[in-house]
């Protein structure tokens, strides 16, 4: 018979008080009233575990690191036993041929019934060489996984947009997730961030694990709990923002004051994420709370969109670090000198002919 | 020199009174848009005491509404008014004599065509410009200006249901939204410079009224010169 979540946290020496006060934070953190602690726990006392497979493509496993991060101790305890992690190649003590016949063996037993997480994306140029694990190319394995999955969580930037590895030029075709073609039709959460944040992620899966349905995704694909506000909609710097106060140089009197990194390149107007609400680290601070613009980390091909440092996004068709600002100013700027050039030489074309009246010229 | 041509009532009512002020709500939207991108300088002391960027947004939105909503009673009008009405929104791109027109017009304008041709209502290179430009620019910026402002609004908003939800993905990001956004409202500059210009050249120089019609409606000829109405049926 296979264990109930309750069974494995109890054989985790986690106390059944433990436990309760674990279903109401996590009750709490999805954002669920009261009444839905005792149904989590229900949930978990009576489901049969779904099992977990955490695969890695390319990436840099920042998602790895903020997910065993994750704020709460004890939702992270309960989390990491509940999913137990089948495999997990940075994290879990089996190695080489061992570790990779896990993944043969979830599929087999479990077909249809485990959550697929994926960390980084694959690369698809030459059949998928620049990543190999266990001697075959990432896509393979993803897409073998993928089969038989019940859904896909896409953790990260690069298994939800791309990432570092797709930016332009893109040489390894590092593809996110939802876009590898032949890939089998299943729903995709995706949980963009560079890395996502701990509780989020955390989140997600307790989600999955005890609703046994995906939480509600916007059109994105993303969680709407955490993804439907901006970072500037919740900022505790937006005050200076309405008051036109900004940041000019990192070492201003604004600076010292925390006013609003807007003209230092802040992207939290165009970021959806909940850095500004749930923070990092306990809650402890976000990028803005530390004198630091939001570098706009969850967004789609947020690495193309020139420098984190300036409001406007390049546009290098237009020569190197154009911006819309240069290139609209230029055109209006020869606009405006070719109607002041045109009037004169029409002028001087009237000017020249004296005798050829122009219709209406001379009343 | 023969009598010149009668002159001819073209622009009703409601076109002249949309003109105005969805030129004023143009030229404060570039301003106000161009503020919120590259913001004025910071004003000094605690932030409770001022609401500048606040104001500025406030302007651009409460502007933005104008021109949609003056944008729609036009197209209403191009719809209950007189064929004049219907001109920049529906140019006739199929009939070969309208681009013989743009081909004349340009002549004009290269110096080198004598005269320009003659017509009750826009020249067809201005009806080119004006569709183009100023009415698909404008539709493009209040559809892209919505999905924008329905994001302040949050998920719940109208704003959002019409125009976020679905012109965010489109873009495939927030970001490349505010940069199209951008980019179009210095080609409307463009085309207001454009057609400042031509207007009051053609005033002086085309032998037909354009300065008083904008204000009375009614197109005055200063010869007999035939009219050639490309659009007319």
């Amino acid at each position: 018979m296979i264990e109930t979540f309750y069974d494995v946290m109890r054989r985790q020496g986690i106390t059944r008080r433990s436990f309760l006060k674990f279903c109401s934070l996590t009750a709490a953190s999805l954002g669920l009233s009261p009444a839905f602690a005792p149904k989590i726990a229900h949930a978990m006392e009576t489901k049969p575990r779904i099992p977990v497979l955490w695969l890695h493509g390319l990436e840099c496993t920042c998602c790895s690191e903020s997910f065993i991060r994750s704020g709460h101790p004890l939702a992270k305890d309960v989390i990491l036993s509940m999913l137990s992690l089948d495999y997990d190649d940075t994290i879990m003590a089996a190695a080489g041929h061992n570790a990779e016949a896990i993944v043969t063996e979830i599929v087999e037993k479990y077909k249809g019934n485990y959550i697929l997480a994926v960390e980084g994306n694959p690369p698809l140029a030459e059949d998928g060489m620049y990543c190999i694990i266990g001697g075959k190319p990432f896509v393979e394995q993803l897409k073998y996984a993928a089969e038989s999955c019940k859904a896909i969580i896409s953790w990260g930037s690069c298994a939800s947009w791309g990432c570092v590895q797709a930016a332009k030029p893109n040489p390894t075709r590092a593809t996110p997730v939802h876009k590898v073609p032949g890939l089998a039709d299943k729903p995709i959460i995706k949980v963009p961030g560079c890395p996502p944040i701990a509780e989020v992620m955390t989140a997600v899966v307790a989600y999955l694990l005890t609703f046994d349905k995906l939480p509600t995704l916007d059109k994105q694909g993303r969680p709407q709990m955490f993804y439907s506000q901006r970072i500037h909609d919740k900022c505790y710097r937006r005050p200076h923002f309405d008051a036109g106060q900004f940041v000019e140089h990192w070492d201003d009197e604004a600076a010292r004051q925390g006013q609003c990194l807007y003209k230092m390149g802040c992207k939290g107007p165009t970021t959806y994420n909940a850095c500004s609400t749930v923070k990092w680290n306990e809650g402890t601070s976000f990028p803005i709370q530390s004198g630091h613009g939001c570098i706009g980390c969850s967004e789609d091909g947020f690495w193309d969109k020139g420098s984190f440092y300036q409001r406007l996004t390049d546009i290098n068709q237009f020569g190197i670090e154009a911006n819309a600002d240069a290139v609209g100013g230029t055109a209006a700027a020869v606009v405006g000198a070719g109607v002041a050039v045109h009037a004169g030489l029409t002028a001087l074309h009237r000017a020249k002919q004296p005798g050829d009246k122009q219709p209406g010229a001379e009343q | 020199m023969s009598q010149p041509k009668p002159p001819i009532y073209v622009y009703e009512a409601p076109v002249r009174i949309w003109h105005a002020p969805n030129g004023l709500a143009i030229v404060a939207l570039a301003v106000t848009g161009y503020l919120i991108a590259a913001p004025l300088p910071s004003p000094g002391g605690e932030a409770s005491e001022h609401f500048l960027m606040g104001y500025i947004r406030f302007g651009h939105f409460a502007a933005g509404y104008l021109l949609a909503i003056g944008l729609l009673g036009r197209l209403y009008w191009a719809y209950a008014g007189n064929a004049h009405a219907r001109q920049i929104f529906l140019p006739p791109l199929l009939s070969a004599h309208f681009w013989d027109g743009v081909r004349q017009e340009v002549l004009w304008y290269a110096f080198i065509a004598k005269a320009p041709r003659h017509y009750i209502g826009h020249n067809p290179l201005a009806i080119l410009a004006m569709h183009f430009v100023l009415v698909w620019g404008s539709l493009f910026m209040i559809v892209t200006g919505f999905a924008l402002y329905g994001e302040g609004e949050g998920q719940g908003s109208w704003q959002w249901a019409l125009f976020s939800s679905w012109v965010l993905p489109l873009f495939g990001d927030s970001q490349s939204v505010h940069s199209w956004h951008h980019l179009v409202m210095w080609l409307i500059v463009c085309f207001v410079l454009i057609h400042v210009y031509v207007a009051i050249r053609e005033d002086k120089l085309s032998g037909q009224s354009m300065l008083a019609t904008i204000v009375n409606g009614w197109r005055t000829f200063k010869d007999d010169k035939p009219i050639d109405d490309a659009h007319r049926p």
